[in-house]
C-alpha cells in the first residue's frame, strides 16, 4: 500500500509541474465562468435558478472536456515510460505491477479532480453567490463535481487500457482521439439517426434506456441532467433517465463498473506485459 | 555451502521466434562478481530482466535471493536488488534529488542515505538540478546512486560504463570494489570490458546467440582456450631478420623492424622460448611475452574468426 501511495504521490507532484495540466485547468475554469456568466440569459433573469443554469452549462461543457483532459493524461502513460525505459527502472523496486496501474490512477483521477474542482468550483462560487441557490440546487452543483471527478476516472482506465495495450505512442493517441469521438460525438449520434429511421419500431423506450448506459457520458448527462427538480426544469432531459426507469444509484453503479472494468483490463494487461 | 545468489537452471526465453535466452544455466555465489560478456543481442540484458523478474522464462529455473523470479512474492525480494539498466532513463521535469527520493521511497530507504549517495556518486551539487539538464554520464551516476539505495545484497548492472568518461569509469570500478569488500554479489554486462576491469571482477561469463558459450575465472578461460601468447623481442640493430631466424624454429616469428622481431607461441610453450632468447645473448636487448588479448579470449568464445 505504501508503495502505491508513493507512486500516486509522485504522480501528483509531476502533476502540477506539468504546464499542460495548468493550461487544461485554466481553459476549464475560463469556459465554465464563461458559460456561467453568459449562461443566466436563458432564465431570464440574473439570480433566479443561477446555480441551476450552472450545472446544465457545466454538464454540457463536462461531457466534452473531461474525458478529453482524462485521455489525454492517461493515453500515454505506460506506453511512453516503456519506450523509454523509465518502467523498466520502477518495476526494479519492490513495486508489484498492480500497485503501479491502482498508484498511477489514484494520482491522475486526484489531478483531475482538483482541476475540474478549481475550475467549476470557481464558476459555482460565481454562481451561487448572493444567496439566491437553494439546497437543492447545491447539491446538484456538488453531484456534478462528483460525477465530474467520477467521468474523469472512467476515461483515465481506458487511457491507460489503451496505453498497455499499445506498443507506441502514436498508435494509442489515434485510438484515445478514435474512443473520444465515438463516446461523445459519435454514439449519440448513430443513436439519435437510428431512433429517427426506425420510427419508434424496433427500438422499444427500454432498448433505447440500454443503449444510453452503455455509453458512459449518457451516464453523466442523465444523472446530472434528470435528477434535480431545478435542473431537470432548465436542461430539456426532461425525465429521460427516469422513464427509462435508472435511478441515480443506477447510474452511479454502471458508472463505477465502467471505471472498474477498463482498470481491471490494464492492470491483467500489464501484469502479463512482457517489458 | 550456502544457496547461490543467483540459480540458474536452463533458462529459456523466447520473443516470437526469437530465442533470446537458451538453456542458460549460470550460478553467483555470495559476494562473488561477475562480468556478462556478449554483443549486442547476446541475451544478456534479457537474462537481467529474467532475474528481476521482468520477464518471465519460457523453460528452466530463476532464482535470486532464494526466491522464484517472477513470482509475486519475489517483489518483496527486489528490495535486495540494485538495477542499473543500460542506458538509464528518469523523467526530466524532475530534479535528481526528488527522483532518488521517489526510488528511496519505494525501497523505503531512509531520505538521508540519498544525500550521502548523491554526494558519493559526485552528483551532490547538480542534485537541485531539473534531469533533463543532465548529460549521459550524470544520468548514469544518478543511475548508479538509485541501484545503491539501501545497500543491496545484488547488484546487477546493465553496461554500466559504456560510454562514459575514463575518469567516471575509474569512479564506478571504485564504488563496485567498495561494495564487493562489504559483500556485495555483483553482475555486469558488457560487451567491451577491458583487460584492468576484468581483473577487477572474479569471473566472467560469455553470451552466444543466447546460449552461455563460457563461464570461469580470466585464467581458467585463457587456459581452456588455448590462445597463443604474443612475444616481442627487441635485438641490436640490423640483427632481426637474423633472430626471426633464430627463433621461428617451429614458431611463426616475424621481423617487425630491423630491430624488432614478434612471435606467436603457443601455450605451453612460453618457458621454452624464453629459453631460446636467453640463448641468445648479447644480441637480446629486451623480450616481453603478452598473454592472448582480452578481445581475442572473447573473440574464441564468441567463434569469430580472430585467432592470431
Amino acid at each position: 500500500m505504501n508503495a502505491l501511495l508513493t507512486i500516486a504521490g509522485k504522480e501528483i507532484r509531476d502533476g502540477f509541474r506539468n504546464r499542460w495540466i495548468l493550461a487544461a485547468t485554466l481553459l476549464l475554469g475560463a469556459l465554465a465562468l464563461i458559460l456561467t456568466l453568459l449562461g443566466s440569459a436563458p432564465t431570464g433573469a440574473v439570480d433566479e435558478n443561477r446555480l441551476a443554469v450552472t450545472v446544465v452549462s457545466l454538464s454540457s461543457l463536462g461531457v466534452f472536456l473531461i474525458p478529453l483532459i482524462a485521455l489525454l493524461l492517461s493515453y500515454e502513460t505506460f506506453v511512453v515510460e516503456v519506450e523509454r525505459g523509465t518502467m523498466l527502472l520502477l518495476l526494479a523496486c519492490p513495486v508489484a505491477r498492480w500497485q503501479v496501474v491502482f498508484g498511477k490512477f489514484l494520482g491522475h483521477v486526484a489531478i483531475l479532480a482538483l482541476a475540474t474542482a478549481a475550475g467549476y468550483g470557481a464558476a459555482g462560487l460565481v454562481a451561487g453567490s448572493g444567496g439566491s441557490a437553494d439546497g437543492e440546487a447545491w447539491r446538484a452543483f456538488g453531484a456534478m463535481m462528483g460525477t465530474s471527478a467520477l467521468l474523469g476516472a472512467i476515461f483515465v482506465a481506458i487511457g491507460y487500457a489503451i496505453s498497455v495495450a499499445t506498443r507506441d505512442r502514436g498508435t494509442a493517441a489515434g485510438i484515445a482521439v478514435a474512443v473520444w469521438l465515438v463516446f461523445v460525438v459519435l454514439y449519440d449520434m448513430a443513436l439519435l439517426g437510428a431512433l429517427v429511421a426506425d420510427e419508434g419500431h424496433a427500438i422499444s423506450e427500454a432498448l433505447f434506456g440500454a443503449l444510453l448506459l452503455i455509453n458512459p457520458v449518457d451516464l453523466y448527462r442523465m444523472f446530472n441532467l434528470s435528477h434535480s427538480e431545478g435542473v431537470v426544469a432548465l436542461s430539456g432531459m426532461a425525465d429521460a433517465a427516469g422513464r427509462a426507469g435508472f435511478g441515480p444509484s443506477l447510474l452511479l453503479s454502471v458508472m463505477a463498473a465502467w471505471v472498474a472494468a477498463p482498470l481491471a483490463a490494464a492492470a491483467l494487461l500489464f501484469h502479463r506485459r512482457a517489458l | 555451502m550456502t544457496a547461490p545468489v543467483v540459480d540458474i537452471a536452463h533458462a529459456t526465453k523466447r520473443y516470437g521466434g526469437r530465442t533470446a535466452v537458451d538453456d542458460v544455466t549460470l550460478d553467483i555465489q555470495a559476494g562473488e562478481s561477475l562480468a556478462l560478456l556478449g554483443h549486442n543481442g547476446a541475451g544478456k540484458t534479457t537474462l537481467m530482466k529474467l532475474m528481476l523478474g521482468l520477464v518471465r522464462p519460457d523453460g528452466g529455473r530463476v532464482r535470486v535471493l532464494g526466491a522464484e523470479a517472477g513470482h509475486p512474492t519475489a517483489v518483496r525480494v527486489r528490495k535486495g536488488i540494485g538495477f542499473l539498466p543500460e542506458d538509464v532513463t528518469f523523467p526530466g521535469n524532475t530534479t535528481g534529488r526528488a527522483q532518488l527520493g521517489f526510488y528511496a521511497r519505494l525501497k523505503r530507504v531512509p531520505s538521508h542515505e540519498c544525500r550521502a549517495l548523491l554526494e558519493r556518486v559526485g552528483l551532490a551539487e547538480a542534485a537541485g538540478r531539473r534531469i533533463g539538464t543532465y548529460s549521459k554520464g550524470m544520468r548514469q551516476r544518478l543511475g548508479l546512486a538509485q541501484a545503491l539505495l539501501g545497500a543491496p545484497g545484488l547488484l546487477l548492472l546493465d553496461e554500466p560504463t559504456s560510454g562514459l568518461d575514463p575518469g567516471f569509469q575509474r569512479d564506478f570500478f571504485e564504488i563496485l570494489r567498495g561494495m564487493t569488500d562489504a559483500g556485495a554479489t555483483v553482475l555486469l554486462s558488457s560487451h567491451t570490458l577491458t583487460e584492468v576491469e576484468a581483473r577487477r571482477l572474479e569471473r566472467i561469463a560469455i553470451m552466444k546467440n543466447g546460449r552461455l558459450a563460457a563461464c570461469g575465472t580470466l585464467d581458467e578461460l585463457r587456459a581452456a582456450a588455448a590462445l597463443p601468447a604474443q612475444a616481442r623481442v627487441t635485438v641490436a640493430p640490423g640483427t632481426a631478420a637474423a633472430v626471426a631466424a633464430r627463433l621461428g624454429n617451429g614458431l611463426a616469428a616475424a621481423r617487425a623492424d630491423d630491430r624488432t622481431v614478434d612471435i606467436t607461441c603457443p601455450p605451453g610453450e612460453t618457458i621454452a622460448l624464453l629459453r631460446r632468447i636467453a640463448a641468445l645473448d648479447g644480441t637480446v636487448q629486451d623480450a616481453e611475452i603478452r598473454p592472448p588479448p582480452l578481445d581475442a579470449l572473447y573473440g574464441h568464445y564468441r567463434g569469430d574468426d580472430t585467432r592470431p
